[in-house]
């Protein structure tokens, strides 16, 4: 990543605008031409620093579900169960933890009920409580990381 | 705002992103059959309604050299735990911060903040900053240190069908 790769992505992360022509106004600030900041945003993805370019929706104003749940897995089954939680298109992402509860992953569904057959689901073929922290207000959004 | 379903085609063909191109939702358009403006209106709509939260890059940021990924979590009276989230939420180390619904015995906790730093030190030194700053000594507190990421990918809301478009669909899947 040079400098003006890191500016981008900084650029970035504040947004773009819903237009005909979304990168202008980031190629203007960056003294680029669009075709420019194309080719390095799709060249940042191929290389992993990017995950995606595009929305991020609020799953509940769409009619679906969204919530954290934990597990306490013991180490030796740790493999297989996460292996097992990751298959349900529902789990959004999965994360091993420092805690008693070592394994933590998002539910995201389209709509409603789902979150709780999928956790029931894998309560009974894991024989593993699984412990469900709805979300009941976010204070703040906006995951951004200056580079 | 009722979703429709001419908006939902919409939502699932921009699941894998935007195209990478000059005019992406001129591209977008094509694949659902819809004008470019058209596109753009129900987008806008879309965001103003909140159901698009926002519209930008998602930074791997494990890949940017933030290996110490901590989320800190508080006991806090039910009373306080509103004010004090909003509070600590300001912080700009802070990136996310949300109220959770706590499964007590084993886990009481009600307030949850993420910090991602580039190592551990520098994310202890933030909670050590947050709980002097806002008065959150004595109350039950752990910071969960993440190992392994399995998964990472932006929640799906709707049936993959419709997201090949373009070539940017050979990305961005974790």
């Amino acid at each position: 990543m040079d400098a003006l790769d890191r500016d981008l992505v900084n650029r970035l992360q504040d947004g773009i605008p819903v237009a005909e022509r979304p990168f202008r106004p980031a190629a203007r600030e960056l003294a680029v031409t669009e075709e420019e900041v194309v080719a390095r945003v799709e060249r940042l993805v191929a290389e992993g620093v990017l995950s995606r370019f595009g929305p991020m929706y609020n799953a509940e104003r769409l009619g679906g579900e969204v919530t954290l749940a934990a597990m306490a897995v013991p180490e030796e089954r740790f493999e297989a169960v996460s292996e097992l939680v990751n298959a349900y298109p529902e789990v959004a992402h999965n994360y091993a933890r420092s805690h008693a509860l070592n394994m933590w992953f998002v539910v995201a569904t389209e709509g409603p009920g789902r979150i709780k057959e999928v956790l029931t689901d894998i309560r009974e073929r894991t024989g593993l409580a699984v412990y469900d922290m709805p979300r009941e207000q976010e204070f703040y959004i906006g995951l951004r990381f200056n580079l | 705002m009722d979703v429709s379903e001419r908006d939902r085609r919409l939502i699932g063909a921009l699941q894998a992103g935007l195209p990478l191109v000059r005019r992406p939702y001129a591209v977008i358009g094509e694949a659902v059959d819809m004008s470019e403006s058209e596109v753009l209106r129900r987008i806008a709509a879309l965001r103003d309604a909140g159901v698009i939260r926002r519209f930008g890059v998602i930074v791997r940021h494990h890949e940017l050299g933030y290996r110490a990924n901590a989320m800190m979590v508080w006991a806090v009276p039910e009373h306080q735990v509103d004010s004090l989230g909003e509070r600590v939420a300001e912080s700009p180390q802070v990136t996310l911060c949300y109220r959770r619904r706590p499964a007590p015995p084993q886990w009481p906790y009600n307030l949850y903040c993420m910090v991602h730093g580039r190592d551990r030190e520098t994310v202890l030194a933030v909670r050590d900053e947050l709980v002097a700053r806002h008065g959150l000594e004595g109350m039950e507190h752990r910071v969960l240190f993440s190992g392994r990421r399995f998964k990472q990918r932006g929640a799906r809301y709707l049936a993959p069908k419709q997201e090949a478009i373009g070539r940017e669909a050979n990305h961005g899947r974790a």
